[in-house]
């Protein structure tokens, strides 16, 4: 739960997201699920030319299985805060 | 016993997708396959794994500027394949510059021609990959 609480946080950044398939998408950060499942809008391919498929889709829901990374703003982000609720977390209830 | 508030709730992100603004309209998507495959379509239903049901389901192929639609009709999609679902602008057009019709045949033939040219580049990469000793 950690990490989707941690998405919920960062709802309305610009986030890219990197594929397993190596498509990276850059878009702002809509809303996730518990399962990590990524909704993006206003995407942009990074590489644009490689997929053209993409072109006209403006908002997409990602499954969350088929991420591997997301490249985060670093100014978006409370790198300490995170690290905290780490240690809480793996102390445990 | 703490009841799961909206946010929680799974698959809420592809309820959205469901009805258009006014209702009465739905959008066409784009889903991307784990294969490669690019169904467009209705999204008719989901559920927690992401599996979908698409209405009208098209295969869009599109091989350098040739390009090929190919009715599949109603189509449920597990979705352990489902890479990503994309809401696409107006009529959908994600055609390359100057594209060219063709027959499903043709399409078929010029895909394996790519598929073949794919192999034949990684067939060399991995012969060569002895020279680069690191």
């Amino acid at each position: 739960m950690l990490f989707f609480s941690y998405f919920k946080e960062l709802v309305g950044k610009e986030v890219t997201v990197e594929l397993k398939n190596d498509l990276a998408i850059r878009g702002i950060l809509h809303s996730v699920d518990q399962y990590l499942n990524i909704k993006l809008e206003n995407i942009r391919v990074v590489d644009q030319d490689k997929y053209p498929h993409m072109l006209s889709v403006r908002n997409c829901f990602i499954r969350g299985s088929v991420v591997r990374y997301v490249q985060l703003p670093p100014d978006g982000v409370d790198i300490d805060i995170l690290h905290d609720a780490t240690r809480r977390e793996a102390r445990g209830p | 016993m703490s009841w799961a508030r909206p946010e929680d709730v799974f698959s809420i992100s592809l309820a959205s997708y469901l009805d258009g603004e006014l209702a009465i309209t739905s959008f066409i998507l784009l889903v991307l396959l784990l294969d490669g495959q690019k169904i467009t379509g209705i999204l008719r239903s989901f559920d927690k794994f992401a599996s979908v049901v698409v209405e009208g389901a098209c295969e869009q192929v599109i091989v350098g500027d040739l390009y090929c639609d190919i009715p599949l009709g109603l189509y449920v999609i597990r979705g352990d394949n489902i890479v990503l679902v994309g809401e696409l602008d107006l009529e959908g057009e994600n055609l390359p510059i100057d594209p060219i019709n063709v027959s499903v045949e043709e399409i078929r033939r010029a895909q394996q021609v790519e598929r073949d040219a794919m192999d034949v580049k990684g067939c060399v990469r991995k012969r060569m990959e002895f020279l680069y000793v690191d």
